[in-house]
């Protein structure tokens, strides 16, 4: 059913993904599928990395870590921007088509009245998306 | 929800005690034990989460209060008071900043042509994140675009007539305004002299003082993996004590800088745009009118940060770019072109010729001039460096030092000559070649709408003057707030968005407030004063900008 999963990660923080984290390795066991874990990072120092290329080094460290706990083929990919916090959806969406992801798999927050002017990433994405999102909410 | 690990942790995990890998290519990181953003508190109060250096963020934000309490509720008393206090910074220590000003000029020219020049801003192999025309859109729209509408017209003409009248003395102390010996009866003179006393404010200066904070940032942000905030500028001196108080100290000064300097200039400028719409369209000057205008500033420079700086702060300023190339290109065409043209070369040279005694930081005779124009100017430009420094230091990754001074400093002021010869040497030529006083006698703020009202379309050009006015002062707000929030962010730039747009909108309740209470010039001199710490900033930045590229490898 699908074969290439896209996990959007923020690696300042794992622990609030693990219920994404756990669901898109069940997935991925079942349909045989790969998962990609994509972060999106300042160019500028920032508290998980000081340097784009480290941030690179730990999300891999990160996939291999992941990759060993559910057992399911994986990627991993930083896409690095110099506004994160504005250009984040276009960047997670634009990755879909570059690595041909037929389902994203993402961690999300439960809605709240603040949504309607700062909407969640999550509900985001999934409207731009070309391909099924499944938000999972912690 | 699961309680978040801090971010000293989740580093950890991920690369227990390894050798931090440098960025793109070669560079020298510098070890240290600080984590970004370890002192931030993280809360999410009504639902709206926050990250934000608890120290910085509430110390400026209650000084920022304070100041603000007693400029309203003390306004007679304080206005001679901070008026004072800039006079005597201004006065009695001009030769220092009129010095210190010469020490960056000289250090940004010295660094193009020394080996370190091709020292690479992100490591040797970066990639430039912007192309020239984003990169010079927004160097202009942040730092000086507000400042060229507004002067364009206004300085060289004030400056020509000051020398033109020539010089008086009282007791033997000069009591005019006149640059240097003024040229009194030679318009000729007088009008080179005040090109090149205009161009020396506007050219190598001020800009050599926004590439100092720039690159000494760019250097230990991208190249050395310091927090993206005024203190790690610091960090060859202080080492590790950055961290701590002195750098909190540092922090605060830029953010009040940075808040009242655009806060006043928005009141400012509110002023002065609301007296070009009552000049053009009789729309009533008053109150209301430049309440409206200050919010509509702010509500479109928070769409602007909304977006970011790609979608909102870049395109913007290219917007405005374009307007302000075409609307100088009008003068230039319709306007005296030969003149305008040859003048160019001409004020080039008279810069060059007059820059050497212009810049003479002892022994001055035109005190007038060298303290109330000159170290005013410069004190003015310092206070602004922290802010636009900062915006410049985060979009030039990716550029080599040579490539960084040549487009910070000397594009930029080849630009400033132009449009101060474009705008001045019209205004000059309809008083000398056509006897029109218009330009002369018209307040400081229309003096710009006089002058375009004697070339065709009128009407449409001063719209235009007006809708840049606005729109510069729309791109000087957003990026402004964008560097506030990083800096109370202990250099994160992906904190919270709620955050900036609380910046934004802080900055248009000062300026409303202050507009509305009075105090606004006082305020401004306030802002003024803090010039005199920043330069010592400065000048800590020059060593640390020499330091930090010795130990980088030169691509």
């Amino acid at each position: 059913m699908y074969h290439r999963i896209m996990v959007p990660i923020d690696l300042a923080h794992v622990d609030a993904l693990e219920p994404a984290l756990q669901v898109a390795g069940d997935i991925a066991r079942l349909y045989g599928a790969k998962i990609w874990y994509v972060s999106v990072t300042a160019n500028t120092p920032g508290p998980v990395a000081r340097t784009p290329a480290d941030y690179e080094k730990k999300l891999t460290a990160f996939a291999m870590q992941q990759g060993v706990e559910h057992g399911q083929q994986f990627e991993s990919r930083v896409l690095i921007s110099h506004d994160p916090v504005a250009d984040l959806e276009d960047l997670l969406v634009q990755s879909i088509a570059e690595i041909g992801a037929d389902l994203v798999v993402m961690q999300t927050h439960l809605p709240r009245k603040l949504d309607a002017l700062l909407p969640a990433h999550g509900g985001k994405v999934a409207t731009r998306a070309p391909v099924s999102v499944l938000l999972v909410r912690s | 929800m699961e309680p978040e690990r801090n971010n000293k942790e989740a580093a950890e995990e991920y690369a227990p005690g390894e050798r931090l890998p440098p960025p793109e290519g070669e560079a020298t990181l510098i070890d240290t034990d600080y984590v970004i953003g370890q002192d931030n508190l993280t809360a999410s109060p009504l639902g709206i989460n926050l990250d934000i250096h608890g120290k910085v963020f509430a110390i400026s934000a209650l000084v920022t209060v304070f100041f603000l309490f007693v400029t309203l509720a003390f306004q007679t008393q304080v206005e001679p008071l901070f008026n004072a206090i800039r006079d005597w910074l201004t006065g009695n220590l001009a030769w220092f900043f009129i010095l210190a000003g010469n020490v960056f000029v000289l250090l940004c020219l010295g660094l193009i042509f020394s080996p370190l020049g091709r020292v690479r801003i992100g490591g040797s192999e970066a990639d430039p994140d912007f192309s020239y025309t984003g990169w010079f859109a927004m160097l202009f729209a942040a730092g000086m675009g507000i400042g060229l509408m507004f002067y364009g017209v206004a300085e060289p003409i004030t400056h020509f007539d000051a020398a033109l009248a020539g010089t008086t003395a009282e007791n033997g102390v000069r009591t005019d305004w006149s640059p240097l010996g003024g040229a009194a009866g030679d318009p000729q003179a007088a009008a080179r002299l005040g090109m090149a006393a205009t161009i020396f404010h506007w050219g190598l200066h001020p800009w050599a003082i926004y590439a100092v904070v720039a690159l000494a940032l760019a250097l230990f942000s991208f190249n050395k993996g310091l927090p993206l905030t005024v203190r790690s500028i610091f960090y060859p001196v202080l080492g590790e004590r950055v961290w701590g108080w002195p750098g909190h100290v540092i922090d605060m000064l830029a953010v009040f800088a940075t808040l009242f300097g655009l806060a006043t200039s928005l009141g400012l400028g509110a002023s002065q745009a609301s007296a070009g719409l009552a000049h053009l369209f009789g729309i009533p000057e008053g109150d209301v009118t430049m309440v409206l205008l200050i919010i509509g500033i702010t509500l479109v420079a928070t769409a602007s940060i909304m977006l970011g700086v790609d979608k909102g702060v870049k395109r913007l300023s290219q917007v405005n770019m374009v307007l302000a190339a075409l609307l100088m290109l009008f003068v230039i065409i319709v306007g005296p072109t030969l003149l305008i043209l040859s003048g160019f070369f001409q004020n080039l040279w008279a810069y060059v010729a007059h820059v050497p005694a212009l810049s003479n930081p002892f022994f001055r005779e035109d005190a007038n001039f060298s303290q109330g124009w000159t170290a005013f100017y410069w004190a003015w430009w310092i206070s602004w460096s922290p802010f636009v420094g900062m915006f410049i230091a985060r979009i030039s990754r990716g550029r080599t030092v040579r490539e960084f001074l040549v487009s910070v400093l000397l594009v930029p002021s080849l630009v400033s000559v132009l449009w101060m010869t474009a705008f001045g040497q019209t205004a000059i030529n309809q008083f000398v070649a056509d006897g029109f006083e218009g330009v002369k006698i018209a307040a400081l703020e229309l003096k710009l709408f006089v002058m375009l009202g004697q070339l065709p379309l009128a009407e449409l050009t001063s719209l235009i003057g007006i809708v840049l006015v606005v729109v510069f002062f729309i791109t000087s707000s957003d990026s402004g707030s964008l560097v506030i929030d990083t800096i109370t962010a202990g250099g994160k730039v992906d904190a919270p968005k709620p955050q900036r747009v609380f910046w934004a909108l802080i900055e248009g309740a000062i300026a409303i407030a202050l507009l509305l209470g009075g105090g606004l010039v006082a305020l401004q001199a306030m802002t003024v004063s803090t010039g005199l710490p920043f330069t010592l900033v400065l000048l800590v930045g020059c060593y640390a900008i020499i330091k930090g590229l010795l130990s980088e490898p030169r691509g």
